[in-house]
């Protein structure tokens, strides 16, 4: 008879508590997974798996809710903002956020985004920008890059024809409603921790009694790029960020404190 | 519920009345965007619902307002939208996903003039977008249909309770002359507070996570889910058909008509019956569920059916299905805002009794 | 059934047989970022073998020389790490 001895190995990093053992549906190498991660990783960390309320929204992460092992309920297309609004001025002790993609938050839920910001409401948006319609094959995002090929921007996007890439996240910082606005990226681990302490800050801030608060994340699409996954981290890295610089926008909540990451307790 | 028949009714408005009775009937959240002619709906509840302390938002567009409700409902809230016309064809999108979700809520349309930007005068031609439609799928909301100020209100208590029992959105069709003219009423009813079903999302503390969606990729799980829904609709078409009958008992000629269409066609029986044609009138209520089988017991004892509606003709193919050629249907609408008057009902009416009566020598045509 | 109770013996770095990493091979999906991001290089996809997504999925080519650096696991879409800290002075 054996007897199996204890795990005495000190951990230093396992998968989050709040992140469910489903496989998921997403392409090899698809910045989702990394993002879901941080997420979960956060909602366990702070401890908020219990008051959260998350606003699913179409396109590929439109399973987050399988992914993520709290309260769920799904918009129709672009509607989120408006669904989280709902969820929060009836629901005041929740923990409320959006997760968006580009095509989503940029294209045809821009009325509802807009709005929310502007309303104030008290929010987390994670907002995935991956230049790209993931889901139905590889199309033109309103934040595809000029001369980025999609499968309806078969000659690459040009500016006279279907215009410019929209730097929606800017856009929405210039609201006093948004309390916090930032865009990360997760081409690298070290872009990966500070994307994650965006995201910590953004959450704070809802805790805090803040305004919309809001992080982009340069993310990938492999498949729909025609890249491998390691080409289309270095593509975000040396590409997109030209066209969607990283940092912080705007945090108008400065004195208002940041919690404790446990990577660096 | 009950009523406090001992309060005095007050003069009110129809929007200002279906408002507060929301309000006394436990609107937790009201979530709309200005329309004519509903617009005094959502600055009633602009003045109440804040003062009372319960949500109001003012959203960009209906889509806002509804997917507001959406949200809201989704947390176990009595949510109530309203709008007019073209604002319900842009909440259409949401309508479907909430029956898909299985979220209740109440949305009032006072109906304008159509298609388009149509007029802002009353109308009934989004009949068929209630009743079978608004947005895609395989779904129906139950649609009810008051023809007085004092029974708009008794509707909306009667709506929110249909919609929590079902898990469904039910809509309340009124239209301009409901919303704009004033009657006496007494909207204090109170109905107690939901009760948490077990479906509500409210955070995962110490329970499995909850999801509300529509959305089922598997083509087992989409069929099972349709499934559950029509044998949901089943219970509520024989359980929760409504409609008012007058002057049935002896009635050659019914007309059928609803809401304002259906007050023109009371005072019209009175003087058709004046004139000594025995005229009844037969109201339907619930516009879905239709009370086709009702209809179809009374058709085969009259001469001729008489519809009468704000449209180009809309409810009287419903009307049709149900009487299915037994009885001969004849149809009187205006549109654009036009109301009919009892005088045109009336040689309606006596046009059918004319023409009944000519077939009646050849039993072929009648049978 | 007699009650047995054997000693638990430890692994010790002496012994080389410190994991440094479990790895959920059945959720990888070989995309191989970690491999890329691995300033050992001890990471690579085993290509003799597909796991029952179909994908040759990540192994630990040797677990003497990762330094439980975790970066790997911070890169990972999949979450297939989970890392343990290598005892002082086990590093070869």
């Amino acid at each position: 008879m054996t007897t199996l001895a204890p795990d005495t190995r000190r951990l230093i990093y396992e998968r989050p508590e709040l992140l469910t053992d489903r496989s998921s549906h997403y392409c090899p190498g698809c910045g989702h997974g990394i993002i879901h991660r941080l997420v979960a990783e956060l909602l366990t960390e702070m401890h908020l798996g219990p008051t959260t309320i998350g606003v699913a929204s179409v396109g590929c992460s439109v399973f987050a809710y399988d992914y993520l092992d709290i309260d769920f309920v799904e918009s129709p297309h672009g509607r989120a903002p408006a669904v989280a609004t709902g969820v929060r001025r009836v629901r005041p002790d929740a923990f409320v956020f959006t997760y968006q993609g580009d095509g989503d938050l940029a294209a045809i839920g821009t009325a509802e985004i807009v709005h929310a910001a502007a309303r104030g409401e008290r929010i987390s948006v994670i907002f995935v920008n991956n230049g790209i319609y993931g889901m139905t094959g590889g199309q033109m995002a309103p934040t595809t890059l000029l001369g980025q090929r999609t499968t309806s921007s078969p000659a690459g996007r040009e500016a006279n024809l279907a215009g410019y890439p929209i730097p929606i996240t800017e856009m929405l910082a210039l609201l006093p409603g948004v309390s916090y606005a930032a865009r990360g990226s997760i081409a690298d681990p070290s872009a990966i921790g500070r994307t994650k302490k965006m995201l910590r800050r953004a959450f704070d801030i809802q805790l805090a009694g803040g305004g919309m608060s809001i992080v982009e994340i340069l993310s990938t699409c492999p498949v729909g790029w025609g890249m491998t996954a390691p080409e289309a981290m270095e593509h975000v890295s040396k590409e997109v960020v030209l066209t969607y610089p990283l940092g912080v926008m705007v945090d108008r909540m400065k004195d208002s404190p940041t919690s404790k990451d446990k990577d660096e307790a | 519920m009950t009523v406090e028949t001992t309060a005095r009714p007050v003069l009110m408005k129809g929007n200002e009345a279906m408002a507060e009775a929301a309000i006394q009937a436990g609107c937790d959240a009201y979530f709309g965007y200005p329309i004519t002619p509903q617009a005094e709906l959502l600055e009633w509840m602009a003045r109440r619902m804040p003062e009372l302390g319960r949500a109001f938002v003012q959203a960009e567009s209906e889509l806002g307002a509804i997917n507001m409700a959406l949200g809201a409902a989704a947390t176990g809230a009595r949510v109530l939208v309203s709008s007019s016309s073209p604002g319900i064809s842009l909440m259409a999108e949401a309508m479907s996903y909430m029956a898909g979700s299985e979220l209740p809520m109440v949305l009032i349309n006072v109906m304008r003039g159509g298609p388009g930007l149509g007029s802002i005068a009353p109308s009934q031609s989004d009949y068929f977008q209630a009743t079978k439609g608004h947005g895609h799928g395989d779904y129906r909301v139950p649609v009810l249909a008051p023809s007085s100020i004092a029974e708009a209100v008794d509707l909306v208590a009667e709506a929110f309770a249909m919609a929590e029992r079902y898990r469904t959105p039910v809509m309340i069709l009124a239209d301009g002359v409901m919303g704009q003219a004033m009657e006496p009423v007494v909207p204090i009813y109170r109905m107690p507070p939901r009760e948490p079903a077990g479906w509500e999302l409210t955070g995962a503390d110490g329970r499995p996570p909850r999801i509300l969606r529509s959305l089922h990729l598997q083509p087992e799980d989409l069929e099972a889910h349709n499934q559950k829904l029509q044998a949901k609709y089943a219970v509520i078409s024989e359980r929760e058909v409504r409609w008012a009958g007058e002057r049935l008992e002896d009635a050659e000629i019914v007309v059928v008509a609803y809401g304002t269409a259906a007050r023109v066609a009371r005072t019209a029986i009175e003087r058709a019956r004046e004139a000594g044609l025995r005229a009844g009138i037969f109201r339907p209520i619930t516009l879905w569920p239709f009370p086709s089988r009702d209809l179809a017991a009374l058709a085969p004892r009259l001469r001729a059916i008489v519809v009468v509606e704000l449209s180009a003709g809309q409810m009287v193919e419903d009307v049709r299905l149900a009487v299915e050629g037994r009885t001969p249907v004849f149809f009187h609408g205006r549109t654009g805002g036009m109301v009919p008057t009892p005088a045109e009902v009336v040689a309606v009416m006596e046009r059918a009794r004319d023409a009944t009566s000519a077939a009646a020598s050849d039993t072929a045509v009648l049978r | 059934m007699a009650i047995t109770v054997e000693p638990v013996i430890q692994p010790t770095s002496a012994r080389g047989s410190f994991e440094p990493l479990d790895i959920a091979a059945d959720r990888c999906k070989g995309c191989s970022l970690c491999v890329g991001i691995c300033p050992k290089c001890v990471l690579a996809l085993d290509e003799s073998t597909v796991n029952a997504l179909g994908y040759h999925a990540v192994q630990l080519t040797d677990a003497a020389v990762c330094t439980s650096c975790a970066l790997c696991a911070r890169i990972c879409p999949d979450a297939v790490f989970t890392v343990y800290a290598r005892p002082k002075g086990s590093l070869t």
